[in-house]
């Protein structure tokens, strides 16, 4: 199973914002159990959209140099139910880039609807230390994630 | 420049936002791990967030240093911070209570150095320049 919670970035400004788009089909595994007759998109799962998002407008602002990994939900806000068959679009903006972390402010829509309202930090796993854990391998963005970028890209020009 | 009070009272809200407890728990004196619950990767929270309240920058490591005595035989012994480790933290931390925390001065206690006051000071002396 792939671990992506977007399907194409839309619009990517270095250390500023990004825009991405996650088509829910019902044909996905998770609308078989939540749920049987109200196929609804987990909130978990829309604000881990918007984590993706936020996360790789984070680590490509150090050229994916950083492990960036979600450390605290600083708010979230549910304002309505996502269905199958509608398109979500996660809005993020950098508030913080540091050293250590960043933190992200981002919004999810269908259509003209407000979703989902989120605050997110990020960060930077210890250098040093996750070095030794972890090796040089930048486990966080392996390959998906960062192809997602390069879609984006070769769209654009 | 804002007031003490003034200072305070943001300092308060921004604790009471990141740390999600109830105004009434943040006292000038009131520990931010022991009494306000505050984890590790909260720190780095706290930082952003003054940093945007207040507009100043907080070099990495100023306000919460990561690790002051590595395991230096010279500033811990026997569980005890040494004289000379008090003499550090004093340098290190000018806008902390040191002398509280000399009085018995353990390590596993050290976290008692970061209150809401110590937080206070270090954004009223970055405010006025005293540590820049």
């Amino acid at each position: 199973m792939r671990w992506m919670w977007i399907d194409r970035f839309l619009e990517f400004t270095s250390r500023k914002s990004a825009k991405a788009v996650k088509n829910l089909s019902r044909a996905e595994d998770l609308f078989r159990d939540h749920f049987p007759s109200w196929p609804v998109m987990p909130a978990s799962l829309i604000l881990e959209g918007l984590a993706q998002t936020g996360g790789i407008l984070v680590g490509e602002a150090n050229d994916f140099r950083e492990k960036v990994v979600l450390a605290k939900i600083n708010k979230a806000r549910f304002h309505r139910e996502a269905l199958a068959g509608e398109q979500l679009t996660y809005s993020v903006e950098l508030l913080d880039l540091r050293p250590e972390g960043a933190t992200i402010s981002g919004a999810v829509h269908a259509g003209n609807d407000l979703v989902a309202e989120a605050e997110i930090m990020f960060a930077h796993l210890d250098q040093s230390r996750s070095q030794q854990v972890f090796g040089e391998h930048n486990f966080v963005f392996s390959g998906e994630l960062k192809k997602l970028l390069g879609l984006a890209r070769l769209l654009k020009s | 420049m804002p007031t003490h009070a003034e200072i305070y009272q943001k300092v308060a809200e921004t604790l009471c936002e990141s740390l999600n407890v109830d105004p009434e728990d943040v006292r000038p004196e009131a520990t931010l791990q022991g009494d306000l619950g505050a984890e590790s990767i909260d720190f780095l929270d706290i930082v952003f967030r003054l940093e945007r309240s207040f507009g100043i920058k907080i070099p990495r490591g100023e306000l919460f240093p990561e690790s002051i005595f590595q395991g230096d035989p010279k500033f811990v012994q026997d569980g005890k911070v040494t004289e000379a480790g008090i003499q550090e933290l004093r340098t290190r931390l000018p806008f902390a209570d040191v002398d509280k925390f000399a009085k018995d001065p353990q390590l596993a206690k050290i976290g008692d150095l970061f209150t809401v006051a110590m937080v206070t000071r270090y954004v009223e002396g970055k405010l006025n320049g005293t540590h820049n």
